[in-house]
């Protein structure tokens, strides 16, 4: 039997062909994952490029309303950019954002919970005493102290140009010990099946045991609450965003742009903040039914959230 | 008690598990001050005994009596507390990873329950060939392959199945995978823990003949560990019994079905339901094992026991060897004060 | 007179995703008053499952798709459930192999016990109480009266396995299913459990039906005995002569394949070759024709009907 084949007789296909509910929040994770890689090449105008903008183009409401521009569909921003385009371009930043901090999240996670897991004891009570101190931390404090840190170091003048490695940090070290957490308690539970014992028999180190054997049957519950962190990294950042730590208004995440909308909503501008917050909660809703989903059908003991 | 032909020597093995927790946990309130309590499960006391070239030696016991912990013990998964095993003339129990590598080709183990004994996420022949790749890089993949092929045939697993994921396969067959894993490496030892208790009784049979064909063809000899005195009888050169870590009885295995000594084995082999025969009168016993957290003093066994006296209450019973060569830990046995 | 039990042609199905599968296909038994009956087969045979429709436990997707339960003359399965709650537990008891599956962790055994006959009967605290001190008495558990005020933790395995018993009496019911009760336990234990069943139905003169894996326990605990394959009866009758002189080549092979049967100590024990087919894969005919040693071409062809075998025993085989 092929790996196609086998696939496509697993329970994992039977049960997304059945749930309606998968299959549309599927398509359009898709198709605003597509829609965000090729940003560059399909938006109307590359809102990053000055010279493209014009400053007499702003605040033009959405095309079907009295004064609106058939050349920028759902209006423009203050600053006479395509709200089209800067969307786009807006969930590609959010994408890339959240998609790196969460790998950073998962990386530091899998690995403190793998050690403290594995070997337990002393070792154990310290990494994951590390990680409640951590968790206790309000991820705002984190983002303040590290955001601080690199303005010192490299200058308020570089910020625009670190915003998003800056970001990655600080959503990465906000939330791995939801990941360590995890990994820890599923570390624990495999480390007593025989087959570890197995291993060790054959006389397998620590390290081939921990890497080969206990890593690849824990990895499950990492898949189960990537989805979940996925869509809180994306709403971190724009939450971040939205307070003035993220991303500069030049270059816009989806939460820069709500919160650039959010000074011209009572002048009645409101499509500038309302576009982008459509498509945030568009995004990170498809995200969490779908992790859903994948929660039931994968395990459903082992995330608790 | 050494003897010709001893394979392994285990001697004055113990084994306690501190299950205190963290040092929070350990605190107590008494008599007004506050100290800390250490709470430990005495699994294996004081247990010597040796194992000979081609004989199985089956240890029995109810659960919580520490036979499987004695398992481990061998097999250095837990290290003793104290005591030594010895292994081929050489003392195994203080060796380190590295030089304990040689003598895991020759111990290998058969676990119990065949759904966790193999890794979900391997195929039946990653399984087979992570031995034989770590203890003999220098094969290739050719003469791995005929290996992995001649194990198979042997414990009668179809070969075509050897890319199938463990979930695919029935309890035992899985069984027979996690046995051609013990024997890939060509072991003169086994330990096997359990192997037949969680199948069903069809495929026990199939398993513990597959087991004393493999015995005979290679020449093993097995450390059997089971709670199962029939198939104790069926496959026993010799028979330890072990109640609460302590060793009780250990004797040929026809003496001891025939002639058990020790009140507690006399007790375990009167409940063996047999098929097609009304029980004679179970010897029963008083109260309620123990746990093995708070042994009882003197012979572990004397609160359940109806010979016991003032002598077991107070001093441990040594095990002593009898006319025909049965080893028996009990007061009572050595007094003659056991009615047969 | 009507049986106290009667079972007819039951037939019980899960409905998965690919279609119904068959569990029970058209088992039939009688239980008369005091009698002890066996159920015994492998994991998967649907001995449990038997168990569970007769007091209509089973749970989704799995139904009763045909076939009729009597229990006194009535017709139990076709009553709904509020009717039928009040033979379950009440008339008809039953006892898991997991102590745990039926005492909650959180209440005294007191607390349970009391409450257990509070919903069946109209009784004063005070009088449930002495009734669940009398029944602990019965299970002989030592000091019953502090036994109370315990909590199912604080009790070892088999003391547990007693309180399920004495539980399982509160309500005097007329027929004990016990599934697998000793399974879990040690065999010293396990010998107790049994003797104490065996007490029970005969100085109650209880109807006891006990599903087991285990033929030494039920050749010696019974009066007759049901040996299930594959969902279905495929031997019937009095144990001592259907373990003795066993029809069907299954049970003979089960039994000869235990060790100290028949067979001398180191010699290979009688197998019965492959394993029983999962219930999507149930092969034509006789389900058991790909292992058995006397297979002719009739056994793939035609399913065997349970008949008279001669000894009371009936057997579902083509060739005996």
């Amino acid at each position: 039997m092929t790996k196609l084949q086998k696939f496509k007789e697993s329970y994992f296909l039977y049960s997304f062909k059945h749930d309606k509910v998968a299959i549309t929040s599927f398509i359009i994770l898709i198709t605003l994952l597509i829609l965000a890689i090729t940003a560059p090449w399909i938006a109307p105008m590359d809102p990053y490029d000055a010279d493209n903008i014009d400053i007499m183009n702003s605040e033009i409401p959405p095309m079907w309303s009295e004064k609106g521009d058939s050349s920028f569909p759902l209006g423009t921003d203050n600053m006479g950019r395509d709200m089209l385009s800067t969307m786009l371009y807006g969930l590609r930043t959010s994408i890339i954002i959240a998609g790196c901090a969460v790998l950073l999240q998962a990386g530091l996670g899998v690995f403190v919970g793998l050690t403290a897991g594995y070997f337990g004891g002393k070792i154990d009570a310290i990494l994951m005493r590390l990680a409640d101190i951590q968790f206790s931390f309000p991820y705002l404090m984190v983002a303040i102290f590290i955001g601080a840190i690199f303005h010192v170091v490299f200058g308020v003048g570089s910020y625009e140009r670190l915003a998003v490695p800056l970001l990655i940090v600080i959503i990465g070290f906000a939330e791995w010990p939801m990941y360590a957490r995890t990994i820890r308690a599923s570390v624990i539970g495999e480390v007593n099946k025989e087959y570890v014992e197995a291993a060790r028999v054959i006389g397998l180190s620590r390290l081939t045991i921990m890497i080969r054997h206990v890593l690849p049957n824990s990895l499950t519950s990492v898949m189960v609450i990537s989805t979940i962190q996925v869509a809180n990294a994306v709403m971190s950042e724009a939450a971040l965003s939205f307070l003035g730590m993220g991303m500069p208004v030049t270059k816009p995440s989806l939460g820069s742009l709500i919160q650039a909308g959010f000074e011209f909503i009572f002048s009645g501008s409101w499509w500038i903040t309302v576009f982008p917050g459509l498509w945030l909660v568009l995004f990170v809703l498809v995200i969490n039914l779908l992790g859903d989903w994948v929660r039931d059908v994968l395990n459903p003991k082992l995330y608790k959230g | 008690m050494n003897e010709e032909n001893t394979i392994l020597s285990i001697k004055n093995v113990v084994k306690h598990f501190d299950i205190s927790g963290g040092f929070l946990d350990q605190l107590r309130f008494k008599n007004g001050r506050i100290v800390l309590e250490k709470i430990t499960v005495k699994a294996v006391n004081d247990v010597s005994l040796f194992v000979k070239k081609g004989e199985t030696l089956s240890v029995v016991g109810e659960s919580g009596c520490g036979k499987s912990t004695l398992a481990r013990v061998v097999l250095g998964l837990y290290p003793p507390d104290s005591g030594e095993i010895h292994y081929g003339g050489t003392r195994i129990d203080n060796l380190s990873h590295e030089q304990m590598l040689p003598f895991r080709k020759k111990i290998q183990m058969i676990f119990q329950d065949p759904y966790a004994s193999l890794n979900p996420r391997k195929t039946v022949q990653q399984t087979l060939e992570e031995p034989l790749r770590f203890h003999h890089p220098e094969l290739s993949s050719n003469k791995i392959n005929d290996k992995i092929d001649q194990v198979m045939e042997q414990v009668g697993v179809d070969q075509a199945w050897i890319k199938r994921y463990p979930h695919e396969f029935s309890g035992g067959q899985r069984q027979r995978i996690s046995i051609a894993r013990g024997l890939i490496l060509d072991p003169e030892f086994i330990v096997a823990d359990e192997p037949v208790s969680a199948l069903d009784v069809s495929i026990q049979a199939q398993i513990l003949n597959l087991l004393m064909k493999a015995g005979r063809e290679r020449d093993l000899t097995y450390l059997f560990i089971t709670h199962d005195l029939s198939v104790v009888r069926h496959i026993s050169t010799r028979v330890a019994v072990m109640y609460l870590g302590t060793l009780c009885e250990l004797a040929k295995a026809e003496d001891l079905f025939a002639n058990p000594c020790h009140p507690y084995t006399k007790a375990l082999l009167s409940a063996i339901p047999v098929v097609g025969e009304k029980r004679a009168k179970q010897i029963k016993l008083k109260g309620e094992v123990p746990t093995p957290v708070n042994l009882p003093t003197g012979c572990v066994f004397h609160a359940r026991c109806v010979y016991a006296n003032e002598r077991c209450i107070n001093q441990v019973p040594a095990l002593l060897t009898q006319d025909n060569g049965t080893c028996v830990a009990c007061h009572a046995v050595e007094e003659n004060r056991v009615i047969s | 007179m009507s049986h106290l039990l009667e079972v007819q042609d039951l037939e019980v199905k899960f409905a998965l995703r690919f279609g119904d599968i068959t569990a029970i296909d058209g088992v039939s038994f009688v239980l008369d008053k005091g009698e002890k009956l066996g159920l015994v087969g492998e994991s998967g045979a649907g001995k449990s499952v038997t168990g569970f429709s007769i007091i209509n436990l089973i749970s989704k997707p799995g139904y009763i798709s045909k076939g009729k339960i009597f229990f006194k003359g009535n017709e139990i399965s076709s009553y709904s459930d509020e009717k039928m709650r009040k033979i379950r537990g009440n008339r008809i008891s039953m006892i898991f192999q997991d102590p745990m599956m039926t005492l909650n962790p959180v209440f005294t055994i007191g607390f349970q016990m009391v409450e257990t006959l509070q919903a069946h009967r109209k009784i004063s605290k005070a009088d449930a109480r002495d009734i669940a001190l009398e029944k602990l008495k019965k299970v002989h558990i030592p000091s019953p009266a502090q036994r109370l005020s315990q909590y199912p933790h604080e009790l070892s395995g088999g003391m547990r396995q007693r309180i399920i018993i004495a539980i399982s009496l509160l309500t005097e019911p007329a027929i004990i299913i016990a599934d697998e009760p000793t399974t879990a336990l040690d065999v010293t234990i396990q010998a107790e459990i049994m003797d104490l069943l065996q007490e029970l139905c005969e100085s109650d003169n209880m109807a006891l039906i006990l599903i087991t894996h285990d033929l030494g326990v039920v050749s010696q605990v019974t009066e007759k005995i049901a040996v299930m394959y594959a969902g279905k009866i495929i031997e019937y009758g009095s144990t001592d002569q259907v373990v003795k002189n066993p029809i069907h080549p299954y049970t003979e092979g089960l039994i000869k394949s235990i060790p100290g049967t028949v067979i001398k100590p180191g010699e290979d024990l009688v197998q019965i070759p492959g394993m029983m087919p999962t219930l999507t894969n149930i092969p034509p005919g006789c389900a058991f024709n790909p292992r058995c040693y006397l297979k002719e071409a009739i056994c793939t062809t035609k399913t065997p009907e349970l008949k008279d075998a001669g000894n009371g025993i009936l057997a579902a085989c083509h060739l005996k």
